[in-house]
């Protein structure tokens, strides 16, 4: 290390010498009995944020009793993009549920279509075919990419950081043109289809996602130059919000929020599914729960995304051609020149238009690991083609009510910052 | 296509044995275990799934609810639980008899967690959970007068008009609005009329009329 680095580390706080971040003292952010209470009166005074505002991404409502600048209680207010998903998957064929679940958490569609497909598999009892497996696995780890950075870069905005944004959703771009290219919509994407794919991956595509798995990690590598050691960042998230990890797992918090506090649960390796267990990555683990801890989570769960990727790749080059739906024409349609010309195909068509699939009486419980957290499908059939009950289990909502808990005892600033920390979606909070 | 093999988990022979007749029956779905448990032992069995050595089921996954289509069968609240330890998932179920009160024990106590969860499932369900200090509506705003929309008999477009719907969202207004919870904060309560302060005196909640 040079001199200069040294001199610059040390002129810049929670930089040690050596450029490690250290971590600063916990605040009266981290502590609600740290004797703010006195100093500003004790006049209490009700502050309501949103529903229409920027750092509550999306339409939340706030509404703080503030004593001074500390937060004494927060009541959040939801619902107001509550569209009765849940309801209207009772009226829909299963394959029909599809697009409703790309309008749930509308930063990771890919992500929910695959849940979705999965919980009526295993209802079902169906074996996918591999090259499905491994297109699924790229859906979903690019889902967690773009979602990450969406996250990255509105939480950089709410502190007040607006280069990693304009970096964040350049990347972002890229991922959504291979996604418009693959399924020919850039959010509503319904890719999945009970027992397989909408579609395969358009001629050269790989080539795209190739390049970018190859040149995705400099801008990781910019963006944790930009944050991880910088003052600003490291005073306002560190110590900011902090959940200790009994009390994650009281809040039934789960993905990036529970792994910061320590918890090491993820889905993909604690219920692996799609094969996940043949894949070589890392879980990433916080130890102090606090936001600094979530923004090295999701940062390094982007790296380890990005591995995922490069290695779904060289799959893919091995099964080049190979099926990506099972073959069982009760759930999947037979190709259109034979239903035009075979008569058994053509009943086939017909009973799959009209009555859908029809999965066995049963009730199956599908979890899966989305960037927001774990995402679960609890799905009731009585035999017919329509569900008696689709719960989708909303990991932002479940995250979101640990908000009250952070707040308290926070300052007025950091409950936007703790909110951002969150990553919510209020179109999977109200469904 | 392979046969999912009914894997029971050992779960249910132990609680067989700590709780005998409140374990009402049992199931294996899809390889996932359902155990079916009395409504008035639902909290004993509950806590002894979450501390007790051997099942340490500490992760509470999800708190939702069933109505069949079926009118007689039981409304059915449906826990997903997780041992985060052992790697294990067990669902426990309460069936509610529609003709009685659809009550159950909270576990607000047991898992901070449930609490929006069980506020929704009373939303969209109209369950109580018995010991849960703050059952309000949540999706819904407080004032909704429609019944429980996720129950089998509200129709997919509600029980009111179009324009009755309309009218009353409007006139709901929810961000024009504090709670009465909100309003026992501020020190707008020192303002508030003798009769309101009243009713948060004696407890009430929900929005100021």
């Amino acid at each position: 290390m040079t001199l200069r680095t040294v001199e610059m580390a040390l002129a810049t706080p929670g930089v040690d010498a050596a450029g490690q971040p250290v971590r600063v003292p916990l605040g009266v952010a981290g502590n609600g009995d740290s004797g703010y209470r006195e100093d500003l009166g004790a006049e209490h005074m009700l502050v309501n944020i949103g529903p229409q505002h920027p750092a509550t991404h999306g339409v939340l409502r706030l509404v703080l009793e503030m004593e001074g600048e500390t937060v004494r209680r927060c009541i959040p207010h939801i619902g107001y993009l509550h569209s009765g998903f849940e309801k209207l998957g009772e009226y829909r064929h299963y394959n029909q549920i599809i697009p409703l679940t790309d309008r749930t958490d509308y930063l990771s569609p890919m992500a929910n279509n695959v849940c979705l497909a999965l919980a009526v598999e295993k209802l079902m009892g169906l074996e996918l075919p591999e090259r499905c497996k491994v297109l699924r696995v790229i859906a979903c780890e690019m889902s967690r990419i773009i979602s990450h950075l969406v996250w990255l870069g509105t939480t950089g905005i709410d502190l007040g950081a607006f280069t990693p944004f304009l970096w964040s959703f350049q990347e972002r771009e890229r991922i959504y043109n291979l996604q418009e290219a693959w399924t020919g919509a850039r959010l509503t994407t319904s890719l999945t289809r009970v027992g397989g794919l909408m579609a395969d991956i358009p001629d050269g595509w790989e080539a795209g996602l190739r390049e970018f798995t190859r040149t995705f990690p400099k801008t990781l590598s910019e963006v944790d130059t930009m944050f991880t050691r910088n003052a600003i960042w490291i005073g306002r998230t560190q110590g900011v919000g902090a959940l200790s990890a009994d009390e994650a797992i009281n809040l039934s918090l789960s993905g990036p929020m529970l792994r910061a506090s320590g918890v090491d649960y993820d889905v993909r390796k604690d219920r692996p599914y799609l094969d996940y267990e043949t894949y070589d990555f890392d879980i990433p683990i916080g130890e102090h729960g606090d936001i600094y801890d979530r923004y090295r989570v999701r940062l390094e769960e982007m790296w380890q995304s990005n591995r995922i990727l490069e290695q779904a790749l060289d799959r893919l080059e091995r099964l080049k051609g190979a099926p990506i739906n099972v073959s069982d024409p009760r759930v999947i349609l037979p190709a259109k020149s034979r239903a035009m010309s075979d008569m058994e195909a053509m009943i086939y068509h017909f009973k799959q238009v009209m009555e859908g699939v029809k999965p066995p009486a049963g009730e199956v419980y599908m979890g899966v690991e989305n960037p927001k957290g774990e995402l679960g499908y609890y799905m009731v059939s009585d035999g017919t083609s329509k569900p008696v009950r689709w719960r989708i289990r909303p990991p932002s909502f479940i995250n979101l009510a640990s908000l009250p808990v952070m707040c308290e005892g926070a300052l007025l600033s950091d409950v936007i910052a703790i909110n951002a920390s969150v990553d919510i979606v209020m179109g999977e909070v109200d469904r | 296509m392979t046969p999912t093999l009914p894997m029971l988990s050992p779960s249910v022979p132990a609680l067989r044995s700590e709780f005998s007749t409140a374990i009402e029956r049992h199931l294996v779905s899809s390889g996932q275990t359902v155990v079916v448990v009395n409504r008035d032992r639902s909290h004993d069995v509950l806590a002894w799934l979450k501390d007790s050595p051997g099942q340490e089921f500490n992760y509470l996954t999800d708190v939702t609810a069933v109505d069949y289509r079926d009118p007689e069968r039981p409304l059915e609240v449906v826990y997903q639980l997780r041992s985060l330890g052992r790697k294990a998932d067990l669902r426990v179920k309460v069936a509610l008899d529609k003709r009685q009160p659809l009550e159950v024990r909270s576990v607000y106590d047991l898992w901070r967690g449930a609490d929006w969860l069980e506020r929704e499932v009373y939303d969209m369900f109209g369950v109580t959970f018995v010991g849960h200090p703050d059952l309000r509506r949540i999706l819904m705003w407080e004032t909704y007068a429609e019944g429980y929309p996720l129950r089998k008999d509200f129709p997919l477009r509600g029980h009111f008009s179009r324009a009755e719907q309309t009218r009353q969202a409007l006139a709901a207004n929810p961000e024009a609005h504090y709670s009465l919870e909100e309003m026992s904060i501020a020190e707008t309560y020192g303002e508030l009329p003798k009769a309101v302060r009243e009713r948060l005196a004696k407890g009430e909640r929900g929005f100021l009329k």
